[in-house]
């Protein structure tokens, strides 16, 4: 059997069950025997144990991958919950429509995209994804069904989008698309040298730019702190004449990486050399270009299995949000204990969010500005790291997100999601997760 | 646009070959037996690009209905090029051996289902003189162990028809292709454990529609079963009859 992991490979859990869902009656028939607890499992891309059920049963929804409608005038579809965004571009793309918000990865499900109330490069315009779905359908471990809307079964519906896989099973969502006229962006690329720098281009692109994100590097220490590159987007306005072609060109050669690299791919030393020279290579301040949609939103998508190398023991990812207020100095704050710490990151993110309020009582996003880092595990070393991260976190009121999580403490959830209690009324006595029973044991 | 007639649709295999058909805009003409999962497929096609998709609820043991059946979808698609014949059943051996008509239910389901349809098959597109008939068969019908003969017998029987139809229709220009998949991740093996020699259904189906393209005879999916199923087969039975097979 091949033990289902989620994407950081952490924390190793027991061997649990796993059934295939291939039709929806699938899961009626076996809710109706008594068993283990349940949790949807979609592509595997949270990175804690969110996605994972220590001696539960994981209900593989990849089966569920039907297209229902797709109302190619209006750019309205729905689809089963197990269809990937990527299995969603491929359709919608040539049809002159595009995701409404996507993260960095298009291999995610839509259910997954829905559980965890997924943001993407365009929150300060679209906010979250949960903000496109018009309506969703649940079943529970009772058999009963629900379609939920703004409008029909709406607490239902809050507690379902940022629902962490635990309200019941989702099976099938309908979404608005935003129209595309090119399958390219244009992009620019800004060099910037410390954070006051990455505050101030946000502020001057959100209103001319759909797209925005920065990529730092985190090991650089005093003056060069919170430097890096700022990259801001939009689909091209001129419209491409074929867009079918257009997809088509998209399709890259994909690289994979065939097992598991030894821990010294991931060494402090190479780490640093590799983000020097990402920092360097643009020497220009200011590159403009346009660019094909794949590698501008997934630049990692090329390398398949990619996590493989961090090597056996896994990764963390620690992706937190605070608000404005105290956005500058908490980032500072933490840009400067990673640095002091020397852990090694690969990836270091810098986004604002808008001020569209998620829709999800657990959605994590919300206005601010948010920072993404990845972590070999190096035991001990980096966990501890972690707890002074969360204490600059919560004093600065601030969150992080369950998808990339697999330590955060009970107490430090019960600050970040406030509303965690009322959530649990609309948790099915049937599901749980790993995570869920970490942050709710007593 | 091709017209395809596909019986067994709801099949997780066949519903991923129809979706490959569908993204050219191909006819197809869908016959399973529930009527929910037929719905499902048929807005999954239709959505994906299908140019006209026709849906009937049928169960296939019923061989009175075939003639019928297939009339029905000929006209309907004024014409067939291609048909894949999909259904079958596992079923759970200890329940075959304690019981003679459950026994000659599997052999209906996969075998005399088959057997009937293929006939009023043969003869239409022999007389068309052009066109394919696939069928989904298995390796377990290489040969016979203790864990699924029943079904491996069925199969082996149609993969024995398979290869005598195709010796007369190859002067008609008609290609017959024998399907023969090794372990798939689908409904029927939900319960399975599933390990490294395990295929997806949309790898299986992208080699289904090659293979009907170019007119291949018997196709081992993956490709690597016509290895393991070269070395099952050479075993003598004297030590074969002995041996234990996990499932
Ligand atoms: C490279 C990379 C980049 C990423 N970038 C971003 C980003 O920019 N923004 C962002 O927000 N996230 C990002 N993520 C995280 C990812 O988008 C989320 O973890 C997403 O939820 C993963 O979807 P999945 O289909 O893999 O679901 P899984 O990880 O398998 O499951 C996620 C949750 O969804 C639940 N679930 C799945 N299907 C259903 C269903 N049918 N019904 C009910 N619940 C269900 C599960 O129970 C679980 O709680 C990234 C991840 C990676 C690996
Ligand atoms: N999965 C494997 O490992 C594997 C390996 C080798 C060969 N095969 C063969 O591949 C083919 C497709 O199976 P699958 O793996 O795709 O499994 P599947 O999804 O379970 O499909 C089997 C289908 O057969 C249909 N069926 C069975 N009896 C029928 C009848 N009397 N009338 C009409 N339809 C009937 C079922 O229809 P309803 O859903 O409408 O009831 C079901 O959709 C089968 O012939 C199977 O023997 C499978």
């Amino acid at each position: 059997m091949t033990r289902l992991e989620s994407w950081g490979r952490l924390p190793r859990t027991s061997d649990s069950e796993a059934f295939s869902l291939h039709w929806q009656s699938d899961f009626l028939n076996l809710v109706r025997r008594k068993g283990t607890t349940l949790l949807p499992y979609g592509l595997g891309r949270s990175y804690g144990d969110s996605c994972l059920s220590d001696h539960g049963t994981l209900l593989l929804t990849r089966g569920l991958d039907r297209f229902i409608s797709f109302d190619v005038e209006n750019g309205i579809i729905r689809c089963e919950a197990g269809v990937s965004l990527a299995e969603i571009l491929k359709l919608v793309v040539p049809k002159g429509w595009f995701l409404p918000v996507t993260p960095g990865t298009k291999f995610v499900t839509v259910g997954g995209a829905v559980a965890n109330d997924v943001h993407g490069k365009n929150h300060h315009v679209d906010g979250t994804f949960g903000h496109a779905v018009c309506s969703l359908e649940l079943i529970r471990s009772d058999g009963s069904r629900r379609e939920c809307s703004r409008i029909q079964n709406h607490d239902v519906f809050y507690a379902t989008i940022g629902g962490l896989g635990l309200t019941g099973l989702i099976t099938w969502v309908e979404f608005k698309l935003k129209k595309i006229y090119s399958t390219k962006i244009d992009q620019e690329v800004i060099k910037f040298g410390g954070l006051s720098d990455f505050f101030a281009l946000s502020r001057e692109s959100e209103h001319n730019f759909d797209y925005t994100v920065s990529w730092i590097d985190c090991l650089a220490s005093r003056e060069n702190l919170g430097r890096g590159l700022f990259f801001r987007g939009n689909h091209a306005k001129t419209p491409t004449l074929d867009l079918q072609a257009g997809m088509n060109a998209e399709t890259r050669t994909k690289v994979r990486v065939p097992f598991d690299l030894p821990s010294l791919a991931m060494h402090p030393l190479a780490v640093k050399a590799f983000n020097l020279a990402y920092y360097h290579k643009q020497l220009a301040k200011n590159h403009v270009s346009q660019v094909p949609y794949d590698p501008f939103f997934y630049p990692l998508d090329a390398i398949h299995d990619w996590n493989r190398i961090y090597g056996k023991r896994g990764f963390f990812q620690y992706q937190c949000v605070v608000p404005f207020t105290s956005g500058t100095d908490a980032i500072r704050d933490i840009l400067s204990e990673i640095s002091k710490a020397k852990l090694g990151s690969f990836l270091a993110v810098l986004k604002t969010f808008g001020d569209k309020p998620s829709l999800g009582m657990m959605s994590f996003s919300r206005p601010g500005v948010t920072l993404a880092l990845d972590f070999a595990n190096t035991g001990d070393e980096v966990l501890k790291l972690f707890d002074r991260l969360d204490g600059i976190t919560t004093a600065a009121a601030g969150s992080v997100y369950i998808a990339k999580d697999a330590r955060m403490s009970a107490s430090s959830f019960r600050h970040y999601y406030p509303r965690w209690h009322e959530f649990a009324h609309f948790v099915d006595p049937r599901f749980s997760s790993s995570f869920w029973q970490r942050v709710t044991k007593l | 646009m091709k017209r395809v007639l596909i019986l067994g649709a709801n099949s997780a295999i066949a519903a991923a070959v129809a979706r490959i058909y569908a993204n050219d805009g191909a006819a197809l003409y869908l016959i399973g037996r529930d009527t929910s999962k037929l719905a499902a497929t048929e807005h999954d096609v239709k959505v994906r690009g299908a140019s006209i998709v026709v849906t009937i609820a049928a169960d296939l043991v019923d061989t009175a209905k075939h003639d019928d059946l297939i009339k029905e979808a000929a006209t309907a698609l004024g014409g067939l090029d291609v048909v894949l014949i999909a259904h079958g059943e596992l079923g759970i051996q200890s329940d075959l051996q304690a019981s003679v008509p459950k026994t000659l239910g599997i052999i209906a389901s996969n075998f005399l289902s088959q057997v009937s349809l293929l006939t009023l098959l043969a003869n239409y597109f022999e007389a068309q003189k052009s066109g394919s008939i696939a069928v989904i068969t298995s390796v377990a019908g290489d040969r016979g162990r203790k864990s699924n003969y029943v079904y491996g017998a069925a199969k082996g029987g149609l993969c024995v028809f398979l290869s005598g139809l195709r010796n007369r229709l190859s002067a008609s220009g008609v290609s017959v292709v024998d399907i023969r998949p090794g372990f798939v991740d689908t409904p029927m093996t939900a319960s399975y454990k599933k390990g490294l020699l395990w295929a997806k259904p949309d790898q299986v189906a992208k080699v289904i529609v090659e293979s009907i393209k170019a007119g291949r005879d018997i196709v081992y999916v993956p490709w690597f079963w016509r290895w393991i199923m070269l070395v099952i087969r050479s075993i003598p039975e004297w030590k074969f009859k002995r041996m234990n097979w996990p499932s």
